[in-house]
């Protein structure tokens, strides 16, 4: 039970690997790739957990209380931003791709080869 | 390659991958156990440091204030990515293919169009007291003012995601955050070293210039994604005519 | 002095800022001049910065915030006289790319300008970091910068699979990064480098730290395009204007060998102690490996910026063998390649691209004899091909001799060989090209290259005498490198430095002295007997193979289904890359697994 979260931090990665490297729309392959961020997310943020901990925001809440990690989310907070540009700009590409060649289907669009 | 032996030989590498990962958590303390002197010395010091609440804030826009300038960026490098990919080629002549039919939709939608925009202030605005932020609050308000096109048509949305209109404005927050830092440099101060003093706890005055980079950060996240949003939404209106 | 270190990256994302939001206020001539100005004042910057840096290492917390009791609260840039001197040369080779661009992309791009410049910016802040997750971010965003210039030409799918393939591979590149890097901090608790190493040297490495390692390595490998992580570069610099390459090929791909190098070095060496050569065979073999694949690639292209594509990773393989030594002396010899590499391939990128302005092509077999009647440009693409060969005391030469003699000290003479050869090999397919085009030797057609790629010429009105004086710069500088004088030594005492862990650690967490030899000589390094034959050696072989080329004897066709499996290899499809990346990554986390415990 204690290393449930890693190892679903490690399943994702790889599902959303295999996605990727299956995948027969770009579309499709974008989201895999942000599958494959979430396991970062995942793996980072259960790195942090303090059991019992509340939320590092001392608003009313003494301090010196237990809380749990501020780094491992300032960090997650930066890998969403990673995330959403990397989406966009595949997805920017995918549109242009369909634009030039009026498919999304990566096997069918390496016209560089060798 | 074929896709069979795509995937066989990608299940053979995953498997081993999954054997390294698995090896590795082994190391890892327990779920719940993660001590790290870093985070532990973070939480205790930046309350009485900087008076800032939100200890999150304090580190993305303080302690660590120099990623989030990077990420800053990131960001705004990515929207002109998209602007310079999705620059007009040859466009077709616009038709309106964005005007929702439900008038039940479009009363309650433009209410929360308001809402919208109105929480993601608060957010960016009280971000370094209680939890939200720069970020947080930057998407919300995009989102909310996103949620304008949905709920009535294109050229209702038109006038916000004007491009030329924000352009400045992105690059004003992204700008403004390395200006801010540097300006430290000025008065003898190392980069980004937090000029003003850190004012009272739990109030809008606290934290030193946390505040001015949280807003510099929300306009620009609140400005990149509307670029963002509306790049896309007008290549789905007016998509490129492409010689083949 | 130590103001210096964020301006170098401040200044040029902040002119990438400017030029970005006086986009439709401005006129162009205006933000032209502000990226170059931007660029052109980063280059100062550095070169001020190294000679701040040779003296004692810099150091600057950001926001002032200074470790306490050997924690490091903040995030630092720990600049090295190496590092800074990298800076330098992407400042200059990023003016040198924006001052060819002003004529060379005509069509108002307002948008590249930025790109470009950000790109510098984030390069630089990455090699002068000492954060881990610092690291992370100006890698991702010098990625992001990447993604769009190469996708520049969107209107053909060339470019468009170019960047879609960069893209991906490289975004799971930095996911590896990634983890590696919350595995670290769940050690550790540190995200500064020099804590982390002395966090780590403590105990034995155990299964975290050894695939964390693993992680963070095979993320910046696959920036470093080393094989098998290289397949996306050829796709991408093929594809991306001249300019653009040539930053990419210059300094952007090395980018990739100072992570793993840095991250080696200053976190990973106490903990590996004991069993270094396991990491270094490693990432020597690799590097063997894919300077041999880059070499036999590029005899096989016919498009030019592809063939130089394939001779950046034959370079870089050279160049991650020499680390893979793990000495002061190969990792100083790798300095020099580098900074030979960067201008000299720079420079023949550049050629490329006068060449496509003015010839309306850029395919070997297409330009047979054409350029005849250019002999400037011919002058210039024989200079920058012979600084990359390197001939005794020519442009690469320098390097090569470093690492050979550090491959010597360690016993292991069967390196200089291989690596020798794999120059040899990519030098022949630039002469063979070179010898085509210019001077109109060899046959009409090549059964084994590859097949055609076609470009589009840019529009027609770039000022060719620009260009080639600023191709000129960059060739004349490549072709010198072995002889500036006093680089040898510097370089030297500079790697000594950038592996010395202990030190690194004592100065940036507690302030201790790290000063080291200065006035050092301003001699030409002395090189072995033994480098000047092989150098002399492997330039007649890139003659006689480029020879060969030109007329292949029917015998060649023996070798025919070899090369035609490699080059299936290269299918341009993204999910055969991904898949080589999983199988390279659990490679080496299978090898290190056995190695290193």
């Amino acid at each position: 039970m204690s290393y449930l979260p890693f190892a679903v931090a490690g399943w994702v990665c790889l599902i959303g690997l295999y996605g990727v490297a299956t995948s027969r729309n770009l579309i499709h392959l974008a989201l895999c790739l942000t599958v494959t961020q979430s396991s970062t997310y995942v793996l980072l943020l259960s790195v942090g957990y303090v059991r019992g901990g509340t939320a590092p925001i001392f608003k009313g809440v003494k301090l010196g209380t237990r809380a749990v990690d501020p780094v491992v989310q300032s960090l997650s907070l930066t890998d969403i931003v990673v995330s959403v540009t990397v989406l966009a700009l595949i997805l920017a590409l995918g549109l242009d791709v369909f634009g030039a060649a009026k498919t999304v289907d990566p096997d069918e669009i390496a016209e560089l080869q060798g | 390659m074929t896709r069979r032996t795509r995937i066989v030989i990608f299940l053979t590498a995953a498997l081993g991958l999954a054997a390294l990962f698995g090896w590795a958590f082994a190391g890892l303390p327990a779920f719940g156990n993660g001590s790290h002197v870093y985070a532990f010395l973070l939480n205790h010091v930046a309350v009485p440091e900087r008076h800032t609440t939100n200890v999150v804030a304090a580190i993305v826009f303080d302690y660590r204030g120099f990623d989030t300038l990077g990420e800053e960026f990131i960001l705004f490098t990515a929207v002109a990515g998209v602007v310079l990919l999705l620059r007009p080629v040859e466009r077709e002549d616009p038709e309106d293919r964005g005007t929702t039919a439900s008038d039940a939709l479009r009363f309650v939608g433009v209410g929360m169009v308001g809402a919208g925009v109105l929480v993601g202030l608060w957010l960016i605005a009280f971000g370094y007291i209680t939890p939200g932020g720069g970020f947080q609050g930057g998407v919300a308000v995009a989102a909310g003012a996103v949620l304008l096109y949905f709920v009535s048509n294109y050229s209702a949305f038109y006038p916000l995601g004007h491009v030329d209109g924000l352009d400045p404005v992105e690059a004003l927050g992204a700008g403004g955050y390395a200006v801010i830092g540097a300006v430290a440099l000025v008065s003898g101060l190392p980069f980004l070293a937090n000029l003003l003093g850190p004012g009272s706890v739990g109030t809008l005055v606290s934290g030193g210039s946390i505040p001015f980079l949280n807003w510099a950060s929300g306009i620009e996240v609140a400005a990149a994604n509307l670029i963002l949003f509306s790049e896309f939404i007008r290549e789905y209106l007016h998509p490129a005519r492409q010689d083949g | 002095m130590t103001w210096l270190a964020p301006l170098v990256v401040a200044v040029p994302l902040l002119s990438g800022a400017l030029v970005a939001g006086g986009d439709h206020v401005a006129p162009r001539a205006l933000q032209n001049a502000i990226g170059v100005c931007g660029s052109a004042a980063t280059f100062v910057l550095a070169v001020l910065l190294f000679r701040a840096a040779e003296r004692h290492e810099v150091l600057t917390w950001f926001g002032g915030w200074r470790p306490r009791s050997g924690i490091a609260v903040g995030i630092d840039f720990a600049v090295d006289p190496l590092a800074a001197g990298m800076c330098a040369l992407i400042a200059g080779l990023s003016c040198a790319a924006l001052v060819y661009s002003i004529t060379y992309m005509p069509e108002a791009a307002k948008l590249y300008d930025t790109l470009l410049l950000v790109a510098a910016g984030s390069m630089c802040g990455f090699v002068l970091s000492g954060d881990l997750f610092n690291l992370f971010v100006w890698l991702e965003l010098t990625a992001v910068a990447g993604y769009a210039l190469t996708g520049f030409e969107v209107k053909q799918l060339g470019p468009l699979q170019g960047a879609l393939n960069f893209a991906i591979v490289n975004t799971l590149g930095g996911y590896f990064v990634l983890m590696g890097i919350a595995l670290v901090y769940a050690r550790t608790g540190a995200l500064n480098l020099a804590q982390i190493g002395s966090a780590l040297s403590t105990r034995r490495p155990d299964g975290l730290v050894i695939v964390a390692f693993t992680l963070v390595v095979c993320g910046f490998l696959c920036k470093a395009a080393v094989v098998p992580f290289h397949f996306w570069l050829a796709d991408a610099y093929a594809v991306a204007p001249a300019p653009v390459c040539m930053v990419f090929a210059g300094v952007m791909t090395d980018i990739g060998l100072v992570g793993v190098a840095r991250v080696y070095a200053t976190a990973f060496s106490g903990a590996f102690g004991l069993h270094a050569h396991a990491v270094g065979d490693l990432l020597l073999w690799l590097g063997i490996v894919s300077a041999l694949v880059g070499g036999v690639m590029s005899l096989v292209q016919r498009h030019l910026k592809r063939m130089l594509a394939y001779s950046v990773i034959c370079h870089i393989g050279i160049m991650l063998a020499g680390i893979g030594l793990l000495s002061s002396k190969a990792l100083g010899g790798v300095a020099a390649l580098l900074l030979a590499h960067g201008l000299a391939t720079g420079a023949l990128f550049l050629v490329a691209g006068m060449l496509l302005a003015s010839l309306r092509s850029i395919d070997e077999l297409r330009l047979r004899g054409r350029a005849r009647a250019r002999p400037w440009l011919a002058a210039l693409w024989f200079v920058g091909t012979i600084a990359l060969i390197g001939p005794p005391y020519v442009g690469a030469y320098l390097g090569h001799a470093m690492i050979d003699d550090a491959a010597a000290e360690l016993g292991r003479h069967w390196v200089q060989p291989l690596l020798w050869l794999a120059g040899a090999l990519s030098g022949a397919a630039l002469l063979r090209a070179g010898a085509r085009i210019f001077l109109g030797f060899g046959q009409a057609t090549a059964e084994f290259l590859s097949p055609e790629v076609r470009e589009d010429p840019p529009d027609r009105g770039a000022n060719l005498p620009l260009l080639g004086g600023t191709t000129a710069v960059l060739a004349i500088a490549g072709l010198v490198v072995s002889v500036v004088p006093g680089l040898g030594p510097r370089v030297d005492e500079g790697a000594a430095r950038f592996l010395d862990r202990r030190s690194y650690a004592e100065h940036v967490l507690h302030g201790g002295p790290f000063g080291f030899k200065h006035d050092l000589p301003f001699a030409i390094e002395h090189t072995s007997l033994e480098s000047v034959i092989y150098a002399v050696v492997a330039t007649l072989l890139a003659l006689a193979i480029a020879a060969v080329g030109l007329r292949p004897p029917r015998s060649l066709s023996i070798v025919e289904p070899a090369l035609a499996g490699l080059k299936r290899l290269h299918s341009g499809v993204v999910g055969d890359y991904v898949v080589w990346l999983t199988v390279g990554t659990a490679v080496v986390g299978g090898v290190w697994a056995v190695t290193l415990r």
